[in-house]
């Protein structure tokens, strides 16, 4: 603490903790009303624009990039017609180069009446797709009424507007959610890498008077 | 008032011009993971060797962490990064068991673990972490996760530096993929623990990262049993 005063360095300047000798449940404890009870704040990187500095330091001692391969999703579909709603997905998950998983689950369930798809950062949409799933059912609770897919996607949407520009990936349907906070409702959509195919098929084929077979 | 500019001026020689920094937290020392699922037990075993670039630091640590009595993680990759999360880990779960009183089932890890990597979403661990345990019924599960906690329920699953050598190996033996008219059917024990052997000793001769020895835990209702194996240490 003395050198820190000698070298003149404010104490604001680094985080307190590091002086008073906490024990490691005492600091855990922090970490849980921070996080535990409150968990759409996720830790903060300790420097500014993730993306690009984490390409930076992402080399080891010998100076070799290293690559963290996230799974990533990519094709999803959905759209309305006179019988309901119908959503569609493929299940294969890549990192880098590597196909991680052939049966990924990519429709989520948010709760009996409301279902999001997944496309891009497979962790980004599971974990917000769940936070949401928490959210409606404390809307349940409270209002003693289902909540409306349109305040489902904007509480979506907002929560996903705070950690605009910091890489996160994801777009599920019906209402079109993305990871900048935009929001659009809509009859037909598709998300991902192979999203385009998807619309040349369904902007040819759609009509919103179809049957179910042929929603199939 | 001379001393200290001529103080100064040496103090301003001994630094010339801008100097960089560097902050590279990250590293990978290797290793791999593999585990199986059954009817009513699950094997995970990992590799024992923990290297960095060609030198080797150590060749008998193991990548097991037994969370539980029916349930253990593998975690392989930043070896730093492997150690904070797993006390970490340990410590949630204490936090768990004194609040509910009562050890944490292998699901609920499951869900514990996901929460936790994606807590550190911007700055990842690097790890690639394999959950293997009985669940609350008694049948054996398996769960894979990316370093950013995402989260899938499998029969088989390898992970680690030879994950993608090893996964076709394991479609093929325990998935029965792309093979026709066969029907994957539920393997016994031993056979799952003959495989696991194979594919270590087959990861050994072709990664430089994973060798020298295998840890094998097997959890059935009953509990862990260890076993070790070695393996090629060039």
């Amino acid at each position: 603490m003395a050198l820190v005063e000698v070298c003149g360095v404010t104490p604001n300047f680094l985080d307190k903790s590091i002086y008073e000798e906490k024990c490691v449940a005492e600091q855990l404890l922090e970490l849980d009303k921070k996080f535990f009870s409150y968990h759409t704040k996720i830790s903060l990187p300790p420097f500014s624009d993730p993306v690009e500095k984490l390409k930076t330091i992402a080399v080891d001692e010998h100076g070799r990039g290293i690559k963290i391969h996230y799974d990533k999703g990519t094709t999803t579909l959905a759209f309305k017609y006179q019988g309901g709603v119908v959503v569609a997905v493929d299940s294969r998950a890549t990192g880098g180069q590597y196909v991680g998983s052939q049966t990924v689950k990519k429709i989520i369930e948010i709760n009996d009446n409301l279902l999001g798809t997944m496309a891009g950062g497979a962790a980004d949409c599971v974990y917000w797709e769940r936070v949401l799933s928490e959210r409606c059912r404390i809307y349940e609770l409270r209002n003693r009424e289902r909540i409306s897919v349109a305040a489902a996607s904007k509480l979506l949407s907002n929560i996903l507007y705070n950690y605009k520009g910091m890489g996160l990936y994801m777009g599920p349907g019906l209402y079109y959610v993305d990871s900048e906070g935009n929001r659009f409702p809509g009859d037909r959509f598709s998300v991902g890498s192979g999203s385009t195919y998807a619309y040349g098929v369904i902007d040819r084929d759609f009509d919103y008077s179809m049957t179910d077979e042929e929603a199939y | 008032m001379e001393l200290t500019m001529q103080f100064k001026e040496n103090i301003l020689s001994d630094h010339k011009g801008p100097k960089q920094t560097y902050f590279s937290p990250y590293a990978d020392n290797g290793g791999s993971i593999v585990a199986i699922a059954g009817e009513d037990y699950a094997v995970i075993a990992s590799d024992t060797r923990l290297s960095a670039g060609f030198s080797i630091y150590t060749r008998e640590q193991s990548k097991l962490y037994k969370l539980s009595q029916k349930s253990v993680l593998g975690c392989a990759g930043c070896w730093c990064d492997i150690l904070t999360f797993t006390r970490l880990l340990e410590a949630r779960m204490k936090m768990y068991e004194n609040e509910h009183h009562k050890q944490m089932s292998t699901p609920a890890i499951a869900q514990l673990v996901t929460t936790m990597l994606y807590y550190k979403r911007f700055f990842p661990y690097y790890i690639s972490n394999v959950l293997a345990g009985i669940d609350e019924e008694g049948r054996g599960c398996v769960y894979s996760y990316d370093p950013i906690g995402h989260c899938e329920k499998v029969q088989y699953r390898t992970g680690g530096s030879s994950s993608a050598l090893l996964q076709p190996l394991l479609d093929n033996q325990i998935g029965l993929k792309n093979i026709q008219d066969a029907t994957p059917v539920s393997i016994v024990k031993d056979r799952a623990i003959a495989i696991i052997k194979d594919v270590f000793i087959s990861a050994a001769e072709r990664d430089i990262y994973t060798g020298d020895g295998i840890v094998m835990h097997v959890i059935t209702k009953d509990g862990i049993t260890e076993e070790k194996f070695p393996l090629r240490t060039d």
